[in-house]
């Protein structure tokens, strides 16, 4: 039985590890490659490299850090950020990632999802969505350079459209922030993802709210999501990773073990 | 040279994990796509991220076949590059469906996975199990999980060496797969063992052993 998947995410900005809330106020976390290592040896069965400043401006930047990190990490990990074209992409798959998560340029270009599917595979494209739940329409949105506070904006898509449209150009796999839960430790936005899985034939990994273990249990039991992505509750030692997993386990949720 | 290991550089993007894998274990590794080199080579790599077309058309152009073919040191075979190891595939060029005729290093097809409602690609952590005692798996648990991406897989035949199991299948043989494959001097695996952690690395090492 394919095993759920515990995904800790490393927001980079200027080379080092940093956590902001609600995609604000990014404090410093520490050095991109020590962290990475220990959340590998600590049992995570994924990694996310998100470089948050880099959809958001225009400078090239600098992501030697990725094939340092291919060099130490022997679990899978994906790069977000910064990614526009496929020879972006494909420079980031040859220092070694095994997956590319695009976002905001696959709405300004969702040709883009289709140029990377039949170049690379799509198994290694993977679409990050930021949705957002207006309280006022009661209806979920999908915003765009959320990276920078100053240039995030609503698109016109819905989310259960975009999620829709994103597998038929050809993407491997959805991750969704849920912006509303961002960094506030609240839980999993349930309710969201389980519409959102409804409409989704790939894996789909949950994202924003982790605060306590249960939030890992109802997300997997509530939502079937194929993994759960979370950033400071691990970066705070909030949660510890192997008893979350040991945990997870006893709930009936399959597990791979983490390292003995 | 002795000890010597060579990834056939097939064309395809993400060879440097497999060879970062390899250097962890203190392994040198030379990536190449010269006759010569591969041939001579105590044990081959063959890698594979992409389609089974676009592999096969760049091993082709690269005039590797041959040499692939009369390969008799250990050879382990990786994702896709454990595909191209069987007689054909039915990933074809997209919108089209003939088969793609692959290495035929030993019998075996290509089958797009039928998984019931469960997601595809088949992506994560899934157990494996081998079949019997060997080298390849040697000491490594019953069960152990190890990293599989693909949509495509060989289904459980004579030359399976270890499976796995994923979809819901009303019949339950229907779920089962060749998580490795093995002909005399050809292994080869589904899974990234460059990507399983612990699990990888142990098969990794029974393989410079081999």
């Amino acid at each position: 039985m394919l095993a759920r998947r515990i995904i800790p995410c490393l927001d980079v900005r200027d080379g080092v590890v940093v956590k902001g809330v609600k995609f604000r106020n990014h404090e410093i976390i520490g050095d991109i490659v020590p962290l990475a290592k220990r959340y590998a040896e600590a049992g995570a069965d994924e990694l996310v490299f998100y470089d948050i400043t880099a959809s958001s401006d225009q400078r090239v930047v600098d992501k030697s850090w990725v094939s340092k990190i291919a060099q130490v990490i022997d679990i899978p990990f994906c790069v977000a950020g910064g990614i526009k074209t496929v020879e972006d992409a494909g420079k980031i798959l040859e220092m070694g990632a095994d997956k590319i998560s695009i976002n905001s340029p696959a709405l300004s270009n969702p040709e883009l999802i289709k140029d990377l599917h039949d170049t690379y595979g799509q198994q290694c494209v993977v679409i990050g969505v930021d949705s957002f739940f207006n309280e006022e329409t009661g209806q979920y949105e999908v915003y765009q350079f959320t990276g920078d506070e100053s240039r995030t904006q609503k698109t016109t898509w819905q989310t259960l459209d975009w999620v829709k449209e994103v597998q038929r150009k050809g993407a491997g796999e959805i991750v969704l922030n849920c912006m509303n839960q961002d960094g506030v430790r609240k839980g999993y936005d349930i309710k969201q993802l389980a519409a959102v899985r409804e409409v989704c034939n790939v894996p789909l990994i949950a994202s924003g709210g982790a605060g306590e273990m249960s939030h890992f249990s109802d997300v997997f039991k509530q939502a079937d999501v194929d993994g759960a992505l979370a950033a400071s509750v691990f970066h705070k030692s909030i949660i510890d990773i192997p008893e979350l997993k040991l945990w997870l386990s006893e709930q009936g949720i399959e597990m791979r073990s983490a390292k003995k | 040279m002795a000890n010597s290991l060579v990834i056939v550089n097939t064309g395809c993007a993400n060879i440097s994990s497999v060879k970062f894998a390899f250097e962890r274990l203190g392994s040198s590794v030379e990536v190449s796509d010269d006759v010569t080199i591969i041939s001579k080579a105590q044990r081959v790599l063959l890698p594979g991220v992409g389609s089974a077309p676009a592999a096969m058309k760049s091993i082709r152009k690269k005039q590797l076949v041959d040499c692939l073919r009369s390969l008799t040191q250990p050879t382990l075979g990786v994702c896709l590059g454990m595909q191209l190891m069987v007689n054909d595939s039915q990933e074809g060029e997209f919108g089209k469906t003939e088969l793609t005729d692959c290495l035929g290093l030993m019998p075996g097809r290509v089958h797009r996975m039928q998984v019931g409602n469960q997601r595809l690609p088949h992506m994560g952590w899934n157990k494996v199990s081998s079949k019997y005692d060997n080298p390849l798996f040697k000491g490594i648990g019953d069960g152990e999980h190890f990293y599989f991406v693909h949509s495509f897989a060989v289904n459980e035949y004579e030359h399976t060496l270890a499976t796995c199991e994923y979809g819901n299948n009303a019949i339950e043989q229907e779920n089962s797969f060749s998580a490795a494959i093995h002909k005399n001097n050809f292994f080869g695996v589904q899974f990234h063992p460059e990507r399983s952690s612990d699990a990888g690395a142990h098969l990794l090492q029974n393989f410079i052993q081999l």
